[in-house]
């Protein structure tokens, strides 16, 4: 028995993810963190949706919520207002947060709201299939990009950022320890704070690129991602294909619910625990 | 000692929904329900509640789902367009079995239509607009005092039920201003969902007993169970076995029929030895009744009936007055007749159902039902 065991629902094993899928990798990096920052596991609540990343919260042993694709942030929402006590974080995958979910990040972002968004990227829609993501790079394939993508890959960190989130990071499932670390920042930090964790698909994202080996993927992602010290080292064009990794953006600003109840003078009823 | 006040039906609905121990309200505004979220903005705060207003519909009612799941009531306002957007929710709160109150002030559809004028058009989309089979309740009032009181038994139906209640109005009744009596706080009953869950080694949230209602502890409340909209068992997982699919759907739809009785409400007026009957619900019932009791006034026997409750269908009771009369006028503001059809198919053929429906975006008018029922009793209809 590991010690994080504590934190599965270990009678829902064996897990539906596919051997090679990194989603996993990210979660348990979020379960290490919690586990270092010794959350309480009856107050910090699970939100997920749908797809492959959006299904994974299930197998976590804390209370969770699982709701229609792309509305997590607005469950979250809710149980922030009921009780702004809880520790909320929301794990999606990059369709969900950012396509069907889009309009909720972007204002979750500009509110600032304490609570933690993990997006989980893989490129690719999972679980329906292989379809193309917002975030699949121009030129790569998908079920429904068989001549190759043609729009523009999104930058959700950006987006986040432009919107107004107050923290943002930048992780892969290669640089593990520094994943774990950025979740571990962004869960404490006081705000809306997003980690964008980079991830591979090999059932569907992998076959359909030529690529769908777990480890060589992992790689890829590995040289995909720079640090901003590396960055400094390089040329403008050598930066093009490459992502920036780590904290990206860590700031202050009035968290919604706080301001909200000094300046509504709001009255405490009763317990709101 | 009860207060006579002068109040707005969006106005009476925000006061009521106060009244019932709502906390959470998010919204985002829409013609002709706007005056509800823009009140409870500016109470709910001096309630212990929170008021916010989101980029769209799908987001408030997701909104008010965490709110109530987290263990506070909660309640959105909308109307055609924006009930629309909520269907995906709303089936997941049916099927989640989370409490949550939505009052949908009906205007002119389909479409963006016409924003401030009337339509009962939304009768079958309360009911049917999410995708699958899902429970939920639809109360509708024709007067700002009945507003009132049925936005508290709303909140009370859907805490002792566990499921959506919409509060199914219209653009006549959100701006109509009425002299009502509030009543005192202490003389109306609240009801607050079931919190004796068994301990959590014990517990599994969607195990119900005689009363076929879960108990669904807060979330962080010190249960650590998990809500999902896919198909579940007693322990709330996913489980796409055949019996449990079965069993799941068979359990949320059924639940509400072995309460019936306590749900369904309708009023009733009759008359010895009636002919005719009409049948009427929110705004349009009051024009009916005048027209009804005109009718009276002149030596015609007509029954009246007015549905209070329209979600569950309350068929035994429109079988009843079928059961007395030969002919039933439903007037309604839509094009199709949707509780004329719901009638038909409740009373299956023991009388002949009459429609007469008005889309202008005007109101109907009692002579207008008057003059029906004339042409009903000349045999004329
Ligand atoms: C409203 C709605 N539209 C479409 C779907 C089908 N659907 C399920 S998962 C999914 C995509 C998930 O992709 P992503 O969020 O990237 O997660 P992944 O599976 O890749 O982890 C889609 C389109 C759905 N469940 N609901
Ligand atoms: S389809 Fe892709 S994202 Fe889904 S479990 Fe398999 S590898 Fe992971």
């Amino acid at each position: 028995m590991s010690k994080l065991d504590k934190y599965l629902r270990l009678d829902q094993f064996p897990h539906f993810a596919c051997s090679g899928c990194g989603h996993g990798i990210a979660l348990a990096s979020m379960v290490r963190a919690i586990d270092k920052l010794e959350l309480d596991q009856n107050t910090t609540i699970m939100v997920c949706a749908i797809g492959c990343a959006g299904r994974l919260p299930v197998y976590l042993n804390f209370p969770s919520i699982r709701t229609a694709h792309g509305r997590a942030l607005t469950i979250a929402t809710g149980i922030k207002l009921a009780n702004p006590k809880l520790k909320v974080i929301v794990f999606m995958g990059d369709g969900d947060a950012a396509a069907i979910g889009g309009n909720h990040l972007i204002h979750a972002a500009r509110r600032n709201i304490d609570m933690t968004a993990i997006i989980a990227i893989n490129e690719i829609y999972g679980m329906t299939g292989g379809q193309y993501a917002p975030t699949t790079k121009s030129g790569h394939f998908a079920s429904t990009a068989p001549f190759g993508m043609i729009e523009p890959q999104m930058d959700i960190c950006k987006l986040v950022e432009a919107a107004g989130a107050t923290f943002v990071a930048r992780g892969d499932i290669y640089h593990v320890v520094e994943l774990e670390k950025l979740m571990l920042k962004a869960i404490s930090h006081k705000g809306f704070s997003v980690v964008e964790a980079l991830t591979n698909c090999p059932t569907q994202f992998g076959r359909r690129n030529k690529n769908s080996r777990p480890s060589e993927m992992i790689k890829n992602i590995k040289e995909m991602t720079i640090t901003k010290k590396q960055a400094e080292q390089l040329s403008k064009e050598e930066l093009e294909h490459k992502l920036l990794r780590g904290i990206l953006i860590d700031k202050e600003r009035p968290e919604y619910i706080e301001e909200y109840d000094r300046i509504t003078n709001f009255q405490e009823e009763g317990s709101l625990k | 000692m009860n207060k006579k006040v002068l109040m707005q039906g969006n106005q009476a609905i925000a006061e009521a929904a106060l009244a019932a121990g709502m906390k959470v309200c998010a919204g985002y505004p829409i013609t002709p329900s706007t005056e509800v979220v823009e009140l409870l903005s500016r109470k709910l705060p001096a309630y212990g509640g929170r008021f916010i207003q989101m980029e769209d519909e799908i987001a408030s009612i997701g909104v008010i789902i965490g709110a109530s799941a987290a263990g506070k009531k909660a309640m959105t306002a909308t109307s055609g367009p924006g009930f629309s957007l909520m269907q995906e929710l709303l089936g997941y709160a049916a099927m989640v079995e989370i409490p949550i109150v939505i009052y949908n002030a009906q205007r002119v559809g389909p479409s963006t239509g016409g924003a401030t004028m009337p339509q009962q058009g939304d009768i079958m989309q309360t009911k049917w607009g999410s995708h699958g089979e899902s429970p939920r309740i639809a109360l509708c009032p024709s007067s700002v005092e009945e507003a009132y009181n049925l936005t508290i038994t709303a909140f009370n139906l859907s805490e002792k039920y566990m499921v959506p209640v919409v509060i199914l109005a219209d653009e006549i009744l959100a701006h109509i201003r009425e002299s009502i009596t509030i009543p005192e706080s202490d003389s109306f009953e609240i009801i607050n969902r079931r919190n004796n869950a068994p301990p959590q080694e014990e517990y599994l949230p969607y195990k119900v007993d005689h009363t076929g209602i879960p108990i669904l502890p807060p979330l962080g409340g010190g249960y650590r169970y998990n809500i999902s909209g896919m198909i579940h068992g007693d322990k709330g997982v996913p489980n796409l076995a055949p019996e449990t699919i079965d069993y799941c759907i068979q359990r949320i739809n059924s639940k509400l029929k072995k309460h019936y009785n306590d749900i369904v409400m309708v009023e009733k007026m009759e008359e010895e030895n009636s002919k005719i009957a009409v049948l009427a619900y929110g705004s349009t019932a009051r024009p009916a009744k005048g027209a009804v009791k005109m009718a009276i006034e002149n030596g015609i026997k007509v029954d009246f009936i007015r549905l209070i409750t329209i979600w569950p269908f309350p068929e035994r009771e429109v079988r009843e007055i079928a059961r007395r009369v030969d002919k039933i006028l439903v007037p309604e503001m839509n094009y199709e007749g949707q509780v004329a059809g719901l009638v038909k198919q409740s009373i299956e053929g023991a009388a002949e159902v009459v429609q007469f429906n008005k889309i202008s975006g005007l109101p109907i008018y009692v002579e207008e039902i008057y003059n029906q029922i004339i042409k009903i009793e000349r045999g004329e209809k």
